[in-house]
């Protein structure tokens, strides 16, 4: 028993050497930082070793598959089926023309092989179809070291797993610690320091100190992540009095925007944790957040909101108008309360690159706090951000081509593929009326000819 | 480990598919994996709900009578292989396969099956004739409200009068072959419905 005493004093010892040390560390190279907006490039440096790594690993697991004769699986990111996007009425009169040997003048009113169009329709929907793959995580060319991602173990190496498990013990003993601390503090530096900035009277100076408390937590967040985000075109950054929106695909889009400008925040008042922080906030500088039973109100929301956009000394807005999480991959369609409000609209596009972590929420499948735990364990979080110019409404549009419009061009920007389909799709089924208006534009087919035989 | 593609899939069961179905290695691993994601239960099988949860095959007019198809006779649940067999018979005819043995079993996707999967989704009751009745109930879902109950009746009379050559008021299979001369629609079908998957398969 004696034996063990000056073991454990030891172990103390280094044990508080080793907290000092590294809180020393914290702060050097990442709280300082974060507070005056400066970076050392670590992330950078970081993330160019990760990208060598990874390409080694998927030639090594290339070398392995082909030792099997089999090819790795890899998936196919435009698509299984090459379509040419053709109409319904084409589409059939192909149709009937290859089959039918008769002139093409008495076109029929009905052809027994039209119900080849639906059939083949169908099949294709069912092998690969538009929206439910972006519901679902993205999937990699190449393998990043992480478990979750992985399709093709059985052609992995004994070096490969030996790497793999550093990856792991990197991973959750040391980042996963390390990144912890650093939400914990940021968070904490938020709560309280926007309830002290509330104290102060209204005035320039609350609001300077507002902004930037705002900004250092955001950014304290966005090292918890370890974010390397790259800006673009930062002169479009959204003004007072505008809007911004931007496609939505994890909450932590929000942190990416916030850390590089000022925005009023909306939303839905929340319980627990999330509710002590926008509490909080809002004593430093009017958010928009609503009760749960007046979201369903859309007048009393635009309201509010146009009540916000007019008053020029509040905060832009950040909104997403898709309205639930997609996997970053596409665009869907835009919910059109924020474009019939008539502010100028800031379109912002943000891609991620899955290599290092997918950022995506499958709130379906993972709740906050494991989806958070997934993002603190994945290598980092790599984005892009492109703010677009800004637009504001024709005279000659209503608010649902504006939000199209928007939307297309955050999808052209970013790479992602531009959908009419609505993200609600996640957890809702599709409204009859789409079925309704291929019924009728078949029915038009057959019976637009009858008319044409009843006149002659 | 995450369950994906490749592993769940046996190499045995892999081989098996291949001769059963013509698919090759990489087109079954992928139409695996889409099985996979559309099997929200997780249990290997896949219900009526699951093909239902495709937006843009809920909304096909004949998406019902489609999804039918997969499920065997009384049965509510489709596995993989069944689910392979279906798709199947809209795999496109290699060039290789064209001159393959007479003798040898007739491949799922030879022009003559795909006529039967055609004709059966007007069959529902499966006596190889097409009543009026029949007739009528597809031609109802593929024009919903838009067309009377007379104009659709006269429709499907037509049609009936100008296929039917033994005189009972129902298309068979012979005269359904011949109405519209379908082998030269096939090829055209068969040509628009590629998969196109990762380099050589």
């Amino acid at each position: 028993m004696f034996l063990l005493l000056p073991f454990d004093s030891l172990i103390v010892n280094l044990l508080g050497i080793s907290l000092t040390v590294l809180f020393t560390l914290l702060l050097v190279f990442i709280i300082v930082p974060a507070i005056f907006g400066v970076s050392f490039g670590i992330r950078k440096l970081y993330m160019k070793t990760l990208l060598k790594i990874f390409a080694w690993a998927t030639l090594r697991m290339e070398r392995g598959a082909k030792e099997k004769n089999h090819q790795l699986y890899k998936p196919y990111t435009n698509g299984i089926i090459a379509k040419d996007p053709t109409s319904l009425e084409e589409e059939i009169k192909e149709i009937r023309r290859s089959g039918s040997s008769k002139a093409l003048d008495n076109t029929p009113e009905f052809e027994l092989s039209d119900i080849f169009y639906f059939c083949r329709k169908g099949m294709e929907t069912i092998m690969d179809d538009e929206v439910t793959k972006r519901f679902s995580a993205e999937e990699l060319e190449s393998w990043n070291l992480l478990s979750r991602t992985n399709y093709n173990f059985q052609y992995i190496s004994l070096r490969l797993t030996v790497l793999w498990g550093l990856g792991v013990l990197i991973r959750y003993c040391f980042l996963l610690p390390l990144r912890i601390a650093l939400a914990f503090t940021g968070i904490s530096l938020l709560v309280v320091g926007t309830t002290v900035v509330g104290y102060l009277p209204n005035g320039r100076f609350k609001e300077f100190l507002s902004k930037h408390v705002h900004l250092m937590c955001y950014r304290i967040c966005v090292r918890a992540l370890t974010a390397i985000i790259t800006y673009h075109d930062r002169e479009n950054r959204p003004r007072n009095g505008g809007i911004c929106v931007a496609n939505h695909t994890s909450p932590i889009d929000v942190i990416i925007l916030a850390s590089d400008g000022y925005y009023a925040m909306v939303g839905q008042v929340h319980g627990g944790l999330m509710g002590v922080i926008q509490r909080a906030m809002v004593k430093a500088c009017p958010h928009v957040w609503f009760e749960r039973s007046e979201v369903k109100d859309r007048h009393l929301v635009a309201k509010r909101l146009t009540e916000h956009v007019r008053d020029k000394s509040k905060l832009p807005i950040l909104i997403f108008p898709e309205g639930t999480c997609i996997n970053n991959t596409s665009v869907m369609m835009f919910k059109k309360g924020s474009f019939e409000i008539g502010a100028t609209v800031y379109p912002v596009a943000i891609k991620y690159d899955p290599q290092f972590g997918d950022a995506f929420w499958n709130s379906s499948k993972y709740g906050m706090v494991t989806y958070l735990l997934r993002m603190m364990t994945s290598w980092a979080v790599v984005c892009s951000v492109w703010y677009l110019p800004p637009v504001t409404r024709e005279a000659d549009e209503d608010a649902v081509q504006f939000a199209n419009r928007v939307k297309s061009a955050i999808a052209r920007q970013g790479g992602l593929v531009d959908l009419l389909w609505d993200g609600g799709l996640k957890r809702e089924k599709v409204k009859d009326t789409f079925k309704e208006e291929q019924q009728k534009l078949y029915s038009k087919m057959i019976v637009g000819n009858h008319e044409d035989r009843s006149r002659s | 480990m995450g369950s994906r593609a490749s592993t769940l899939l046996r190499d045995e069961e892999l081989e098996e598919i291949k001769k059963e179905t013509g698919f090759s290695h990489s087109q079954i691993t992928r139409l695996y994996s889409r099985f996979t994601s559309l099997d929200k239960g997780e249990n290997g099988t896949l219900s009526r709900e699951d093909f239902q949860r495709i937006p843009e095959l809920a909304i096909n007019p004949l998406g019902d009578r489609i999804i039918n198809a997969f499920f065997p006779e009384g049965e509510d649940q489709v596995n993989f292989r069944g689910f392979m067999r279906t798709l199947a018979h809209f795999r496109p005819i290699e060039d290789n396969e064209k001159s393959k043995d007479v003798n040898g079993p007739e491949p799922l996707n030879s022009r003559s099956n795909k006529l039967h999967f055609a004709f059966r989704l007007y069959d529902l009751d499966k006596d190889d004739k097409i009543s009026r009745d029949e007739l009528l109930q597809v031609l109802r879902m593929m024009v919903g409200v838009n067309i009377s109950d007379e104009q659709l009746g006269s429709i499907a009379d037509r049609t009936i009068q100008e296929a039917d050559q033994d005189g009972d008021s129902a298309i068979s299979f012979t005269e359904f072959v011949k109405v519209a001369n379908f082998f030269l629609i096939l090829v055209e079908t068969e040509v628009s419905l590629l998969l196109r998957l990762v380099s050589n398969s």
